[in-house]
């Protein structure tokens, strides 16, 4: 089995948006276009054009609907990538030292030389964001786009993530949560940023921030009210032309 | 086999932790060999994308940090746009048909041979009837180039797609504001604290308003979503209000209800920047009832309320009225405003008298429209930034009301929809929120006053070109297309009596008329992009009949077909020539200040496509731009303008134009770098380097409005001059809104017997009702003529953000995301059905009936249900396996809708459409569900019968990026 570094330098790592992520899919594709021709094999579409088409991807949207009673129906886009966990139990239970977690910044990726291919850490990965590619029998996840984020020939304001750059909405953010005051740890911070599934002690280091309260009215018909903001004008003062004439006087 | 990449060899330079077990990476990569920036076209969005270039292959496709469309992001369908370019489904080569029409089979043949097949059936048509020419082109984004062929060609019939997608809110904006919403313009997404957004596809103006939203969230501004669908935008938004399908008009009346009631309007703004104070005859049996009483100079006059004496509204110093009554020849006129706020006061218009057919609590009416008033007025915005008004008086600041508004198709789509987007536009204009700080702003070249439009022409000659612009702004009855023995001109029937303002004119009309012969038959039908034998087109199925009916003589009833397109689609089938256009990285393509352009409401921009990548299709004749081939067609023809003195082409290609043609002296398509010198900005003689100059610009030009004209833009005389050096117009036009929108009352004066075009007498009442100069709202058609009672329910589609039409489905990637779609129904039909996870159903509508797969969705409006749009494909299209879930189980709501309403009873065809507009009233369906058993195979019906693949199969697996 392999080991975890006891710490890393840098806990780099993405928050993601809830309540501004509409769902797009955008960092779904660029990211499978950025990494099916980058780190390690490509990521395969078996049966491309066919009947039950299956590609790897290191990052998806799902979306989930979410009904309390007595209130509205919500709708929440939920992208879902390898959360670089610091007990990540993925590398912990790979048989050949393939999956490991970089000590310099916490990437945790897969040397697929020697990635045989087994499968246990998806099975152990309690997020299921690890795919094991069809064509090439590898395991493939998210690498934060490591090629990227170091990369001396790309400028240097694009060295993020290849998800990060390309979301339209601004949900995506990625940083250093080892620095307090990165702007990942302070937008989380400010946020609510929400570890997922903290019960199962992976100690992800990507942080959700949860989507705002609605202003949706409930069920039981309650109203907040600015209703009184919109008074009737004033009948005595001859309602609205009398208003109007009043109006128009202060011109 | 491990894969080789992944560099054990190397030692990462920036590691200087001890050797821990892990390997070294190489983290600098070469990327690309090269970087080609060109314009994006996986949706109509436009954004510039940076195309990574590595062993003549595409590698990566990023956004354009610099470009003002997408700064920097990209849609999913944008990242895809390798998979497009690379789709196994484009076509190779121009293509005759030999098999009967419909069956997909086809033979590859030279440019030559088909140019001379396209020649062969013009020239004829050209010399004895242009007309029996019907140019129609889906794609619509070299609409400049288009229509000046077709207009060279003769023909009246030519259009591009906007009659069956928005033209209501195009037209709508223009009469109402001199331009709309998209293109037209865009909200101040920096300053707005209150954004409403009504019924908006979602694949576009796609990025923009993602970037928008994103700002919106991060500024602490709120969003209200109007959809009766709670996803997408509308699943972000702070407040849903999941309107009942073709209610918007009324819900957005009892805002104003509201506003009205209270006082919350801004007077100032309607008094300088409107019509508000124009005076209106006022007697019912008045010739001229309903009219502007006009000086003899024909100025609209006001009532003055210092000497309570009617001036002409641009006097200098007066003071107009916004109530009271002026009598002259004995005739009472009023202004505009007080009609305007009697009308909306009125008990019809309250929130309790619409709240149940909006499905919309009464309280919720009353909140909102509080909230709208209390951002725009105690929330009011003040740039200290001077200006000057275009009767010469100085402003010492901008004063802004952040409230701001963005609506699409799902408002427009109804044949109310010309009306309900009207009452959008009168809404913002009584907030005063148009082209101030927070509202909403134009774009380059718009603001445009609707009087600058041209308007149609019908005037055929054989041999000659048309008589003018085949499409524009009527400004009244004199101005329709209508022929002396009352037939429409134009075989879609835009600019009559049943559409009197179809400004886009009417694509989904033109294959059903053609087929019947009314009002004449035609010889060839001429389309691009567009895919009117499926998705396109409402009664598909009834649609491919008329494309494959023949007359007793065994010949086709609309007897030749051109069709160009990119890809092996549904359409393609039906064709008996087939010019294949480029992919978009392959082509040249100009996005034109004289058609749809990329500009920004601070800046005029425009922008091209250009060959990244050579067409390259080897072993097969190749694929030409279809702007290009058209150009080539043109000069062949010897159109006017399309061939020199000697008769030898003008233009080369698409690209020889871009740069070298004029539509007036020193104005061409491309605004940028003009001139010799290339310095030239909006005007200039052509520059023999522009497409170069735009290519080492990223691919676009841009050209920052002057702060002082960045807002007030249609009264702000430095925005007009500045317009004027930039050639948008040719002298300053300021203008003022329309609040009161005098043509249609003239179409509404004709149908009550006065003038001399008078409508056909079925068609009279329906004029009178619909051409209000303010706006009204009435039931959908198709729901008032139906029992409500057999047909509850409402049936909708949407294009999803990462699907574009019906292009996504032969994309790798997007099909994984979008390869089926389910009937999202509503929770309570779900339960009322008693459906279970798995279910299928029967959904029937007056025309017809579709047997689908259910899925619950609660965050839907009650009475609805609805699908994504165009992922149902007919087997053998799009180089798809026949057992694609796209072309098994996906399908087409369009099986539902007819292009006619259900018979009245009165023996004459109506149009499914808007009765002004002519826009077709996709979203009026009216539908009723059951249960069903779970069919054979898990096929959708109806089951369009397999169409041949004239390209094949797609290969069996990809690993897209072994290659680099």
């Amino acid at each position: 089995m392999t080991a975890l570094p006891q710490t890393t330098e840098k806990k780099l790592g993405l928050v993601i948006d809830l309540d501004t992520c509409v769902g797009c899919h955008a960092c779904v594709i660029n990211c499978k276009e950025w990494n099916t021709s980058n780190y390690g094999a490509p990521l395969s579409d078996m049966d491309a054009y066919g009947e039950k088409p299956v590609g790897t991807f290191l990052n998806r949207v799902h979306t989930y609907e979410v009904k309390q009673p007595g209130r509205t129906a919500q709708t929440v886009h939920f992208p879902k990538s390898c959360l670089h966990c610091e007990a990540a139990p993925c590398v912990t239970v790979c048989p050949t030292g393939a999956s490991y977690k970089r000590v310099e910044d916490g990437i945790v990726l897969v040397n697929e030389s020697d990635c045989i291919g087994c499968g246990l850490c998806a099975w152990a990965c309690p997020y299921g964001a690890r795919e094991m590619d069809r064509a090439e029998g590898v395991m493939k996840k998210c690498t934060l786009c490591v090629d990227r984020i170091y990369n001396d020939n790309i400028p240097e304001i694009d060295r993020i993530p290849a998800c990060v750059r390309t979301c339209p909405a601004g949900a995506r953010h990625f940083g250093d949560f080892a620095d307090p005051d990165s702007h990942v740890s302070r937008l989380s911070a400010a946020r609510g940023g929400m570890e997922l599934m903290p019960e199962q002690a992976t100690r992800p280091v990507n942080r959700y921030l949860p989507p705002r309260p609605k202003t949706d009215i409930t069920g039981d018909g309650k109203i907040d009210l600015l209703a009184p903001y919109l008074d009737d004008l004033p009948t005595e003062t001859g309602g609205f032309l009398g208003w109007l004439d009043k109006a128009l006087e202060r011109f | 086999m491990p894969h080789p990449k992944n560099g054990s060899i190397v030692r990462d330079k920036d590691c200087t932790m001890p050797a821990f077990d892990q390997p070294a990476l190489d983290t600098s990569p070469e990327v690309s060999d090269e970087i080609r920036k060109t314009t994006c076209y996986m949706c109509a969005c436009r954004c510039g994308i940076n195309v990574h270039l590595k062993n003549g292959r595409v590698k990566y496709i990023e956004g354009n940090r610099d470009h003002p469309v997408n700064q920097g992001v990209l849609c999913a369908k944008g990242s895809a746009g390798i998979m497009q370019h690379y789709a196994p489904s484009r076509l190779n080569a121009p293509m005759k048909r030999i098999g009967p029409r419909g069956s997909g089979e086809f033979q590859e043949i030279t440019w030559d041979e088909a140019f001379q097949i396209a020649e062969g059936w013009l020239r004829p048509i050209r010399e004895t009837a242009p007309e029996k020419l019907a140019f129609f082109t889906g794609r619509d984004q070299s609409q400049s180039l288009t229509s000046w062929w077709a207009q060279a060609f003769g023909t009246p019939n030519y259009a591009a797609h906007g009659g069956f997608c928005s033209v209501n809110m195009a037209a709508a904006g223009i009469y109402t504001m001199g331009g709309a919403f998209w293109e037209f313009g865009a909200p101040d997404w920096d300053r707005t604290r209150l954004f409403m957004i009504f019924g908006v596809a979602e694949d576009h103006d796609s990025n923009p308003i993602k970037i928008g939203l994103g700002k919106l969230k991060a500024n602490g501004a709120k969003v209200i979503g109007v959809n009766p669908i709670r996803s997408g935008y509308n699943a972000v938004a702070d407040e849903w209000v999941g309107i009942t399908p073709g209610t918007d008009g009324l819900f957005i009346l009892a805002l104003i209800h509201e506003l009205l009631r209270a006082g919350k309007v801004d007077l100032e703004y309607l008094l300088r920047y409107t019509n508000a104070p124009f005076l209106v005859n006022g007697d019912d049996k008045s010739p001229e009832h309903g009219l502007f009483l006009r000086d003899a100079d024909g100025k609209p006059l006001v009532l003055d309320r210092k000497s309570g004496k009617p001036a002409a509204f641009d006097k200098k110093g007066i003071r107009p009225d916004l109530a009271g009554s002026y009598r002259h020849a004995g005739i009472s006129h009023r202004p505009v405003f007080q009609q305007l706020a009697e009308k909306y006061l009125s008990d019809e218009y309250t929130p309790e008298a619409v709240a149940e057919r909006c499905g919309i609590l009464p309280e919720r009416i009353k909140r909102i429209a509080a909230e709208l008033a209390k951002v725009a007025f105690d929330e009011e915005i003040v740039i200290d930034q001077p200006w000057t008004d275009w009767k010469g008086e100085k402003h010492r600041q901008m004063i802004g009301r952040p409230v701001a508004f963005h609506a699409m198709r799902g408002i427009s789509a109804h044949s109310n929809g010309f009306q309900t987007c009207r009452a959008l536009h009168v809404l913002q204009i009584l907030l005063g929120s148009v082209e101030v700080p927070g509202g909403f702003r134009f774009k380059p070249p718009y603001p445009k006053p609707v009087e600058a439009h041209p308007k149609p022409h019908m005037g055929v000659t054989p041999g000659q070109p048309l008589n003018g612009p085949h499409l524009g702004f009527v400004q009244g009855p004199d101005d329709l297309l209508v022929r002396k023995d009352g037939t429409a001109a134009r075989i879609d029937k835009a600019f009559t009596w049943e559409n009197p303002m179809s400004a886009h004119g009417l694509m989904h009309m033109v294959i059903s008329n053609a087929h019947a012969g009314d009002p004449y038959r035609i010889d060839t039908l001429f389309m691009y992009m567009a895919n009117m034998s499926w998705n396109s087109s409402m009664n598909t199925s009834g649609v491919m009949e008329m494309l494959t009916d023949k007359r007793e003589d065994g010949e086709y009833v609309i007897p030749h077909i051109i069709y160009s397109d990119a890809y092996s689609s549904e359409m393609v089938a039906f064709a008996d020539l087939i010019l294949p256009d480029t992919t978009y990285l392959e082509r040249h393509d100009c996005i034109s200040l004289l058609d749809r352009p990329i500009s920004e409401p601070e800046a005029v921009a425009d922008s091209i496509r250009w060959p990244v990548v050579e067409p390259d299709r080897p072993g097969h004749a190749g694929v030409r731009g279809f702007q290009s081939a058209l150009i080539q067609l043109g000069s062949r023809l010897g159109l006017p303008g399309m061939v020199n003195e000697d008769g030898s082409p003008r233009y080369k290609d698409y690209a020889d134009y871009i740069q070298n043609h004029e539509r007036r002296p020193g104005i061409g398509p491309l605004a940028g770098f003009r001139g010799k010198d290339g310095m030239g900005k909006g005007r200039g003689e052509p520059n023999p380097d522009q497409i170069k100059a735009y290519i080492d610009n990223g691919g676009f030009w841009l050209d920052h409005i002057p702060p002082e004209a960045r807002f007030f833009k249609p009264w702000n005389m430095d925005y007009q001059d500045w317009a004027v050096e930039r050639g948008l117009y040719d002298a300053p036009q300021p203008y003022l809104f329309n609040l009161y929108v005098e043509p249609m009352q003239k179409f509404r004066l004709a149908a009550e017997g006065h003038g001399e075009h008078q409508p056909p007498e079925h068609l009279r009442q329906q004029v009178r009702a619909a051409m209000d100069p303010l706006p009204i709202w009435w039931p959908p058609f198709e729901g008032d003529l139906i029992d409500t009672k057999e047909y509850p329910l409402h049936a909708l589609t949407q294009r999803p953000m990462a699907m574009y039409h019906s292009w996504g489905s032969q994309n790798a990637w997007l099909r994984q995301i979008h390869g089926t779609n389910p009937l999202f129904v509503s929770g309570e039909i779900w339960q009322q059905h008693e459906f279970a996870k798995g279910d299928w159903a029967r959904v029937t509508s007056h025309h017809g009936e579709i047997i689908v797969p259910v899925v619950k969705m609660e965050a839907l409006n009650a009475k609805t249900m609805w699908t994504w749009n165009a992922i149902g494909k007919r087997a053998g299209a799009w180089a798809l396996d026949e057992k694609a879930p796209e072309a098994n189980k996906g399908f087409l709501l369009n099986n539902l809708i007819h292009e006619l309403l259900p018979p009245k009873g009165d023996g004459l065809r109506w149009s499914n459409s808007d009765p002004i507009t002519g826009q077709a009233a996709w979203f009026d369906l009216r539908v009723r569900i059951e249960k069903t058993n779970v069919p054979k195979g898990l096929q959708s019906q109806p089951h369009a019968s397999p169409q041949h693949s004239p390209v094949g199969r797609g290969p069996k697996n990809l690993t897209y990026g072994d290659k680099f």
